[in-house]
């Protein structure tokens, strides 16, 4: 069975977690003591049915502002695929929540009331998938029973978005009419959107196409760990742990090592107690070298006709998170793939405003969930590749030097 | 036993099984944790998620052995089939075991014990856990928990800080991007990590089954000595004093989960498989903990509260 994950954004009252409620209780992942007590929490509170955003909102903080603060987790199973929800909030000022959510995410949901149709939260919601390149976007127009389920109100907001949309870098663009509250088009197609022939929520979640959606083509690997048994049953094994990053190994395969730049050949591929015909991404393997060569954690395997970039000088889109303020001269540590760096901001060449996509090249500085290109210097040569062809070589994160709290997430530019 | 292309079939040609691309995961968190800690610890109970942790580290680091040692914290009101799975097991692999005993945390007046014959120690655990952290001076602990489990747990990082006091801020947590975990720290603070965030009970079981992993004989159907309490099956025995209307009857019963024998329920089930487990976990109506598990049945966010003090 596959396994999709997919995040969700919305605004506070827009029904984001009624839906997941929906989409959960449909297909029967709620349990019933669960339901019970999200039953009794409503009756308490006064609902005048039964809340079911309160499946999802887990702190104390959640359930009694009724909104969502941090990204929730959540799983539920049909019998054609197995889902991960990353429930996110909606509000600007959880920017970094969404971004969060979205960096793992398969599919973006973004949810729109039908009554109030696009507003900056869509537009921000949708450019922050495609800035994460999250590789479909689904737009579900909820609440239609508010609006007669009628079909002017879909089509206008569907044309509207499509417009904006096609300022964004989206590869895969999908609209469906709900109603989470009534449960239209959430699992079954509704009676009441003759209309509509599209496939229902669920569906689409089930067969959106995702094979393609890895990068099988430029072979990395980023060395984790070293495995030196030292024991007498292996005692010149030496192999080299990590997650295939992209590409296909196969034993046999002419490989380089960087940053030495020598080369040898993938003697073996292990797994657990067996070899490997070939390894792909997101497979964690241990592979072994025909050749003695000083490999260690943060060097990268890659083929030699097929090398990543190497350099330390790195050009990024940088989504901000942190409480104070980035800007040029400030110093940072960054992790990329398997190794920490001292990074420095070198030029901020401009701060996207995340509603408008205006370029504001007289910043200097961003703040708190502001996203803008930035120019950073780091201590050694990293590997990488364009966050564009490969979303692992391709990304990094900076952590305050003084508080080691995650402060920005990165998204490498290059010559692709 | 097949050990190499597990779960369902569907997924084409590159395309990883939904059980294989957690484990790979899993593995990619343990390595990570192994490579940038110093003095890393894996908590192991015996239960069935601390097992399957315990495998997938075994498979992260194999031919070599696990590079981290593993602690029980031991409330002194444990299965004693569990103990002797939990001896047998780590000597096995190898491992080195760290024991950290809540009676010695009574003993020494670090914490003290709800009065009453029924008092559970599963609060208590929390105080004997940080005492460890500290004294081992470990700066990362590898705990099982699911975010399927529980409302607070689903809100929970895959690398999650606590403070010099040991405590969770669940409101101000690190954002965790991508596979890009932060595990900086200062001395005197840790992180925890759970390599299993995205298992639910029904993956553990599905993996039990496809590996071939042993647990202890109580996760299976036997015969027991229980009676009704909150409308859970608890296990008679030296730990447990029973009311004046609670009657003892044998039945044929299996856990769920595996904790203090005094919080911990057993449900009715003919299982004696895994393969026949994963079939009554998919057809279950009843979460794992709120069917269970009497410790989370507290308040709306007992969990939460506890998890706040440096819990599991």
């Amino acid at each position: 069975m596959e396994l999709l994950r997919f995040a969700t954004a919305g605004s506070v009252d827009d029904g984001k977690s009624t839906l997941i409620g929906r989409l959960l209780f449909d297909s029967k992942s709620i349990f019933e003591d669960q339901l019970e007590s999200v039953e009794r929490v409503s009756r308490q509170r006064g609902d005048e049915y039964t809340d079911l955003a309160l499946l999802t909102d887990g702190l104390r903080a959640e359930r009694e502002q009724g909104i969502t603060i941090d990204v929730a987790y959540r799983y539920f199973a049909t019998p054609a695929r197995k889902f991960i929800i990353a429930d996110t909030p909606g509000h600007v000022q959880y920017t970094r929540n969404m971004v969060t959510g979205n960096s793992t995410a398969d599919l973006t949901l973004v949810l729109v009331d039908a009554r109030k149709g696009i507003v900056e939260q869509t537009r921000r919601h949708a450019f922050l998938a495609s800035l994460l390149r999250v590789p479909h976007l689904l737009l579900c127009v909820n609440k239609m029973d508010l609006v007669d389920y009628d079909r002017e109100v879909f089509d206008a907001i569907r044309e509207e978005f499509a417009d904006f949309a096609s300022r964004l870098e989206l590869s895969d663009l999908s609209f469906i009419p709900i109603s989470a509250l009534c449960g239209d088009n959430v699992v079954q197609r509704s009676a009441n959107m003759p209309w509509y022939e599209g496939a229902s929520l669920l569906h689409h979640l089930e067969q959106v196409y995702i094979s393609s959606d890895r990068n099988l083509i430029d072979p990395r690997l980023p060395v984790q760990w070293v495995v030196r048994p030292k024991a007498n049953r292996h005692h010149d094994y030496r192999g080299y742990a990590g997650r295939v990053a992209g590409g296909v190994f196969r034993p046999g395969d002419e490989v380089m090592v960087l940053p030495s730049g020598l080369t040898t050949t993938v003697s073996a591929i292990d797994s657990y107690e067996e070899e490997l015909e070939e390894a792909y991404p997101p497979m964690s393997v241990t592979v072994r070298l025909a050749d003695d060569v000083d490999i260690s954690r943060g060097d990268l395997i890659c083929r030699p006709m097929n090398q990543p970039t190497v350099g330390q000088d790195l050009d990024a889109m940088v989504a901000w998170m942190g409480e104070r303020t980035i800007q040029p001269g400030d110093f940072f540590q960054l992790k990329h793939t398997t190794r920490w760096v001292r990074a420095v901001v070198r030029d901020l060449h401009y701060r996207l405003d995340v509603n408008t996509l205006h370029r504001d090249e007289s910043a200097s500085r961003l703040g708190l969930n502001d996203v803008g290109r930035i120019t950073f210097r780091v201590t050694q040569p990293l590997f990488y590749d364009s966050y564009r062809r490969n979303r692992t070589t391709g990304s990094f994160i900076l952590a305050d030097e003084a508080t080691n709290v995650t402060v920005g997430a990165g998204m490498l530019l290059g010559p692709d | 036993m097949d050990r190499g292309s597990g779960g369902a079939p569907g997924p084409g040609r590159y395309q990883l099984t939904q059980l294989r691309s957690i484990e790979s995961q899993s593995v990619h968190i343990i390595r990570e944790v192994a490579a940038e800690f110093e003095r890393p610890v894996l908590l192991f109970s015996g239960g069935k998620d601390s097992v399957v942790m315990l495998h997938l580290a075994r498979r992260a680091f194999w031919p070599g052995r696990i590079p981290f040692p593993v602690m029980h914290v031991d409330t002194g009101h444990n299965f004693p089939e569990v103990l002797e799975f939990r001896d047998r097991t780590v000597a096995e692999m190898g491992a080195s075991l760290v024991v950290a005993s809540v009676q010695d945390s009574i003993d020494a007046g670090r914490v003290t014990e709800d009065p009453g014959p029924n008092a559970s120690r599963n609060r208590l655990q929390t105080r004997t856990l940080l005492d460890a952290i500290a004294e081992h001076k470990f700066d990362a602990v590898f705990g099982g928990a699911r975010r399927d489990e529980e409302k607070a747990r689903a809100k929970e990082r895959v690398f999650s800080f606590r403070d010099e006091f040991g405590q969770w801020d669940p409101k101000n947590q690190r954002p965790e991007l991508w596979s890009l975990y932060n595990g900086r720290h200062r001395a005197g603070e840790h992180i925890r990590v759970f390599p299993l965030s995205d298992w639910t009970e029904l993956d553990i079981w599905a993996y039990v089954a496809d590996q071939g992993i042993e647990l202890p004989s109580i996760y299976y159907a036997h015969r027991r000595e229980v009676f009704r309490r909150d409308g859970m099956l608890l296990a008679t025995g030296p730990y447990v004093a029973l009311g004046e209307d609670e009657d003892v009857f044998e039945t044929t019963v299996r856990y769920r989960t595996v904790g203090d024998m005094t919080c911990t329920g057993a449900v009715e089930s003919t299982a004696t498989s895994a393969e026949a487990i994963v079939a009554e976990v998919a057809a279950s109506r009843l979460t794992e903990r709120g069917a269970t598990r009497a410790d989370d049945r507290t308040s709306e966010a007992a969990m939460e509260d506890r998890k706040r003090e440096g819990y599991f």
